[in-house]
């Protein structure tokens, strides 16, 4: 674990880059340090490993004072990948990757296994890179290689310094895609700095986002999209993001938190008055007297009333039923995906225990789209 | 016909002459080495030094090497000291440059990822700066040695020995035999010792670096 206590650092005393900053990362987590330029999150991430002295603060990785340890010792234990990969263009790749186990006067055949573990690991095969030097691939071969370095010494911890930004977007695609996949096999604390709003989105586990050398928002990504706690988070977001990523919109953040319940014994006369009374168009029907009570049971809509002029007529007899209860964290996509297939206008909302939280209707989705797609155009 | 047979008569007192000859140079380029590598590895990172220490080095390169033999002789008399001396001077400044230069070309990028992984300054040094930068250091210490043989013919004139002494005794006894020997043998030597010092660069040069030209 990773803990910044009121860290500031400054080069004249006077202006500070980072202020009185607090972070705590959790082991294991892939946190995105995301902002400007001059925003102090490169600064904030290389006080880390002690490239940069803080001018104030401590910094404790698993309870341990940075400043305690011999800074080399500590960077050995810290994996490092920069934006401009930095390779050594005079060793091969094999050795750029052994380097710091070697430092470490770790055994030499052990090592070189763990390089050719690593480089399978990072896609590139071992008989075919081991022996090249850097200038003999791609931006994004090397970048990869420099990935392998950086876990060479089986670090907990790695920081990752805009390590795609140079790349092509397909390369800086797949390199993404990549990390998250090792991310999920290897579970290293990672500090990943970078200005792409969509990057940090993409990758982080919890992002934050700095300005003047401060953390404005420290949040899962989700949170950052839909609660971004100041107008400065929002417009640096983009306030049709969420719009852009319609993965991170759930069936609890499109339904309309409206349910109007009804029993399954009551009369076709109740509904319609339910259903004047509360102004909607779709009743949820439910069992008022089994062991569960208001499980949910079917779904009467208006048209399902229309006609229907005999009074002894339940609920129960001319509910829709089967209805595809959508768990509330289902995405967007998967919801109208659903939706689509299976051609259905009302879809209850249910959270972790059954019992229905909402309603998807085209209403309640349109609703949203219009909240959040911004008011620039006036018609 | 005639240099033929001189050479065929004098050969061991040519290859006398130089070996005297390689002497000089050689112990003046290694001096010069010894003091203008370090020197520039220590300079790399300070801007008003390296400017101060290249202004030296760029006046010793401005003397004429006579005047700098007539400086030299109050010091050390007559003889290879003084001859030396000079040589080391002259050697200085492309030593000195190129090591300067030779280091300020490494990417920086590098230097911060060798410390970001916990190399320390002289494991930089030694694993990467040195290795990144041989290839133009060593084109400084080419220059220097062949500049160092052409200077060290100027030596005989002090008395220091080698080559050089053919031509001036040479032009004294107008023997054109003498003069045209060691002036050709002192140009082969430079040539010679450019070539043996090229092959030591590509030795210690790695083939993952695309190699710079010299300046």
């Amino acid at each position: 674990m990773i803990s910044l206590r009121k860290v500031t650092k400054s080069y004249d005393n006077k202006t500070n880059v980072v202020k009185d900053l607090d972070l705590e990362i959790e082991k294991g987590e892939l946190v995105v340090l995301v902002g400007e330029s001059g925003c102090g999150k490169t600064t904030t991430m290389k006080m880390i490993n002690r490239l940069i002295e803080p001018s104030g603060g401590e910094i404790y990785i698993d309870g341990k004072d940075t400043k305690t340890v011999d800074e080399n010792e500590l960077r050995r234990n810290i994996g490092y990948v920069i934006q401009n990969i930095g390779l050594f263009p005079h060793l091969t790749i094999e050795h750029n990757i052994a380097t710091v186990p070697l430092l470490c006067k770790r055994d030499k055949d052990e090592v070189m296994e763990r390089v050719r573990e690593l480089l399978d690991l990072v896609d590139l095969p071992h008989e075919q890179y081991a022996h090249r030097f850097p200038r003999e691939l791609s931006g994004g071969q090397q970048q990869r290689v420099g990935v392998a370095r950086a876990l060479a010494n089986d670090p907990d911890i790695i920081l990752m310094d805009e390590p795609f930004s140079a790349l092509d977007p397909i390369t800086r695609e797949q390199l993404q895609n990549e990390l998250l996949k090792l991310q999920d096999e290897l579970q290293k604390t990672i500090v990943f700095v970078t200005h792409d709003i969509d990057e940090a989105l993409k990758l982080g586990d919890r992002i934050a986002v700095m300005a003047e050398g401060k953390i404005l928002q420290y949040d899962k990504p989700e949170d950052i999209l839909k609660n971004p706690i100041s107008d400065f988070v929002e417009s640096f977001v983009g306030s049709d993001r969420l719009w852009k990523t319609p993965d991170m919109l759930r069936a609890e953040d499109i339904m309309s938190k409206k349910v109007v319940e009804i029993g399954s014994k009551r009369s076709v006369a109740h509904a319609i008055e339910l259903m004047k009374e509360h102004n909607t168009s779709v009743l949820a029907v439910v069992d008022k007297v089994s062991p569960r009570p208001n499980k949910l049971l079917g779904i009467v809509g208006t048209n399902r009333l229309k006609g229907v002029t005999d009074n002894s007529v339940k609920m129960g007899d001319i509910m829709k039923t089967g209805v595809v209860e959508i768990p509330h964290d289902m995405n967007l996509t998967e919801v109208l995906g659903i939706r689509k297939d299976k051609n259905i206008q009302y879809s209850p909302v249910v959270d972790d225990d059954g019992k229905v939280i909402g309603i998807i209707t085209n209403a309640s989705i349109v609703n949203v789209l219009t909240d959040i797609v911004p008011e620039t155009e006036e018609y | 016909m005639t240099l033929i047979q001189y050479i065929a008569d004098n050969y061991s007192l040519i290859l006398q002459k130089a070996g005297q000859h390689v002497v000089l140079a050689g112990i003046g380029v290694l001096i010069a080495c010894a003091i203008g590598i370090p020197t520039g590895f220590l300079i790399t990172n300070n801007k008003r030094a390296s400017n101060i220490v290249i202004n030296i080095a760029n006046i010793f390169q401005t003397i004429p090497a006579l005047a700098i033999f007539a400086f030299a002789m109050p010091l050390f008399g007559i003889g290879p000291k003084p001859a030396i001396f000079a040589l080391v001077l002259y050697a200085l400044l492309p030593i000195i440059k190129n090591t300067l230069i030779g280091i300020n070309n490494v990417d920086p990028a590098i230097i911060e990822a060798a410390r970001g992984m916990g190399m320390s300054k002289t494991q930089i040094m030694f694993k990467v700066e040195v290795p990144l930068a041989i290839s133009v250091i060593m084109g400084g210490v080419r220059i220097a040695t062949v500049t160092g043989i052409g200077i060290a013919t100027i030596g005989a004139f002090i008395g220091a020995g080698g080559l050089g002494q053919l031509i001036f005794q040479g032009i004294g006894m107008y023997n054109y035999e003498m003069i045209l020997a060691g002036a050709i043998f002192s140009s082969l030597l430079a040539l010679l010792a450019d070539f043996l010092l090229g092959i030591v660069e590509n030795k210690l040069t790695s083939k993952g670096i695309i190699k710079r030209e010299t300046i």
